[in-house]
């Protein structure tokens, strides 16, 4: 309180006797010490004021700089996982498993490293280049040491080494040699269901990772699902058995050689469902180690091709049973129904033969036991081409299979444009018209399953497939009692196996020429079963590319002699494997014996 | 009575204070322990897929038809073939050597479960 000045009165006693003396008005006098006053305290206001707004820029601008900061510190610092959260429901960040039906492994990963070098931080860059060399036998030495060398920053030397080899690297000592974490796909089972599971190789690249890519097959139809972190690393079920798949490629593999094929393929699926349990493609390759694309040549001869899924041909005589069931369906016949076979028909300059000559006149259970040419097309003439399409349509024979893989829209079938009344003759008995064997497989299934539609799927099903009813029930009966037929008494004898009963169909067709016509000598033969005949539960196709059976006088090139035996003893090896009970035969019970009295 | 009560408040400051020091620490050591134990999961992870790896890679089909073929003196084993199911009645059970059972004391027990239901 001492330090205010003192305060000077508005009024002075002295100052105003002295104006009342001179006649002054001493009212000014007071006026004027107000007038200091009140100046004086507006100067103080103002100071103190300029201090207060002095103070709050300086606390703005420190609430600035810290946001600034702060904001800074976020965009620039490293991210980190949270440390506090709990590993229950872990993001796995690696790409799921492949397995078969009953969970054994068909792709799954491997931690391993990719090497790789800074040159700059070598010390003795060539004797590195000479041991590298020594360690990898494939490396170049003299393209190492140019690396090393010269003026890079940065060389890949391998996308994958084993625990081994990284030993043997870190022996060497180079501080300019650097290990990246890798993940590797692995196929443990190597060839069995390559055409199916594709591969797999490196996307996006990394020092530190590297994304997994497939790049066939069903790895690359399901990428998405695969890498996807919401499934947590839940593998993806294949309809696939391994068992099964390499029992059946064993026994494809063995046919394929005794009946000195160049290629074989055979589907086998579950009528009711619509699994594919096994699907083979001959030749095959390892998916570990994927052979590069061919440049050369036809692209069949690949083993990378998938005969099964890709592989579209004439199936010949196996599209006959479709021709006679549209007939039974239609009631424009019935299996006795005797039907005029004199030939050949002639139309403009193509004619219609039987291999054989087979007689006048034929039933309609005779002409598919005995697969005449001729009265197929007669039945064909029956039903007419614009409900033949539709037929074949609603089999799924017009379009690309539904399979789940990358390749199915490329086996599309092969349809003429112009379908006149020469193709519903030709088509009727397989001729005109190609189509995959798992096309086939699916629309014997279609019988198989008393006329209700089949699609092929590769993953698991929980259900019977609901598909509409392509014919009757009864029309599908028959058709399976004339494939059973076939097999007792027709062109596939050799299938008529010990065991089980087993239905269907031969087809042998002539390989078109590249340039028009067809070969004499190279033919695609096809044996289409369903197993067992009285209540089918699963059908198989095998098809045999240029098989030639030669234990004969001549080589015998038809379907009976070369896919049948082959498919009888894919059956046998296959059905008990999927636990088909087989059919027991009468056996004369020991001790008992007939006698006279 | 004042004095008291700034004595009183200023041991509960440094009460609180020894206990949020407390906590803190421990926090920090449950997460590193919380840390450590995830990674000791991803190892754990890691080694199963491996293992799991080995595994389908040691029992492929073509190694173990190879290995069949090898041991073929000692197992004698071949594909399964239709020969190989039979019916229930083709087993040769064992014979029953014990005798059967002779139940002289019978006791009642269909109303035991509605005893305890009373209950």
């Amino acid at each position: 309180m001492s330090n205010t000045p003192l305060r000077i009165p508005l009024r002075p006693l002295a100052r105003i006797l002295e104006a009342r003396e001179k006649g002054e008005n001493p009212d000014s006098i007071e006026r004027e010490n107000l007038r200091l006053r009140h100046e004086e305290m507006r100067d103080r206001a103002r100071v103190r004021a300029e201090g207060r707004i002095l103070v709050l820029g300086a606390m703005f601008a420190l609430a600035f700089v810290t946001i600034g900061v702060k904001m800074w510190v976020v965009a620039e610092s490293e991210p980190a996982e949270p440390r506090t959260s709990s590993a229950g429901s872990a993001i796995v960040a690696q790409r799921g498993d492949i397995v078969d039906r009953q969970g054994r492994i068909l792709a799954t990963n491997l931690d391993t490293f990719a090497l790789y070098a800074h040159p700059h931080q070598m010390v003795e860059p060539v004797k590195a280049a000479r041991e590298l060399a020594e360690i990898f036998p494939e490396l170049d030495r003299e393209r190492l040491e140019k690396d090393f060398t010269g003026s890079r920053r940065f060389v890949w030397i391998r996308r994958n080494i084993s625990p081994e080899q990284r030993q043997a690297v870190h022996d060497i000592g180079e501080p300019g040699l650097l290990f990246g974490p890798r993940e590797m796909r692995l196929y443990p089972n190597g060839a069995i269901a390559a055409h199916i599971l594709g591969g797999a190789g490196y996307g996006e690249e990394g020092v530190d990772a590297a994304e997994i890519r497939g790049t066939a097959g069903v790895e690359k139809k399901f990428d998405d699902y695969l890498t996807d972190p919401a499934n947590g690393g839940r593998p993806l079920q294949l309809s696939l058995d391994l068992t099964v798949q390499a029992a059946a490629e064993q026994v494809l593999y063995g046919g394929m050689r005794v009946m000195n094929a160049k290629g074989a393929a055979s589907v086998l699926m579950d009528v009711k469902t619509g699994e594919i349990i096994s699907m083979v493609s001959l030749p095959d390759f390892d998916p570990n180690n994927r052979p590069p694309l061919p440049t050369k040549g036809h692209p069949d001869d690949s083993p990378l091709f998938n005969r099964a899924v890709q592989g579209v041909y004439e199936l010949g005589s196996t599209f006959k049973i479709f021709t006679a069931a549209q007939a039974l369906d239609m009631g424009l016949v019935s299996p006795e129904t005797i039907i005029d076979i004199r030939g050949p028909i002639r139309w403009g300059r193509h004619a219609i033969r039987d291999s054989h000559y087979l007689g006048k006149e034929m039933s309609v259970a005779e002409i598919i036991i005995e697969s005449s040419n001729i009265g197929t097309a007669r039945i064909a003439e029956k039903i007419g081409s614009e409900r033949q399409k539709q037929f074949l349509a609603d089999l799924g024979l017009f379009e690309p299979t539904p399979v789940e893989m990358i390749e199915a829209p490329s086996g599309a079938p092969l349809i003429q444009k112009n379908w006149s009344d020469l193709t519903t003759m030709t088509v009727s008995f397989g001729h005109g018209m190609s189509v995959s064997p798992l096309h086939l497989a699916a629309a014997y299934a279609t019988i198989a399953n008393n006329g209700k539609r089949v699609r092929p799927t590769l993953l698991t099903q929980k259900a019977p497939q609901d598909g509409p009813q392509v014919m009757s029930t009864a029309a599908a009966r028959m058709s399976q009692d004339l494939l059973r037929r076939v097999v007792t008494e027709g062109t596939a004898s050799f299938a008529r196996i010990d065991h089980y009963s087993v239905g269907g169909k031969t087809g042998t067709a002539d390989k078109p020429k590249p340039t028009g016509g067809y070969f004499k000598d190279k033919t695609i033969t096809t044996f289409a079963s369903m197993f067992p005949a009285n209540d089918p539960r699963y059908v198989l196709i095998v098809t045999l590319d240029e098989a030639v059976e030669t234990s004969g006088d001549k080589p015998r090139r038809t379907a009976g002699w070369t896919a049948v035996p082959v498919g009888a003893e894919m059956i046998t090896r296959i059905a008990p494997l999927l636990g088909l009970r087989p059919e027991i035969a009468p056996v004369n019970l020991a001790g008992i014996t007939l006698t006279s009295n | 009575m004042r004095t008291l009560l700034y004595i009183l408040s200023f041991a509960a400051l440094i009460g609180l204070g020894f206990w949020a020091y407390q906590e803190n620490y421990r926090t920090k050591q449950i997460v590193n322990e919380a840390e450590r134990l995830q990674d000791q999961i991803a190892q754990a992870r890691a080694r199963l897929g491996v293992l799991r790896a080995e595994w389908a890679y040691l029992n492929r089909p073509d190694r173990l038809s190879e290995l069949a073929e090898l041991n073929f003196d000692s197992l004698a084993l071949l594909p399964i073939t239709p020969d190989q199911f039979g019916r229930m009645d083709q087993v040769d059970y064992p014979q029953r050597t014990v005798a059967p059972l002779v139940v002289t004391n019978p006791v009642e027990v269909s109303t035991l479960s509605m005893a305890e239901e009373k209950l």
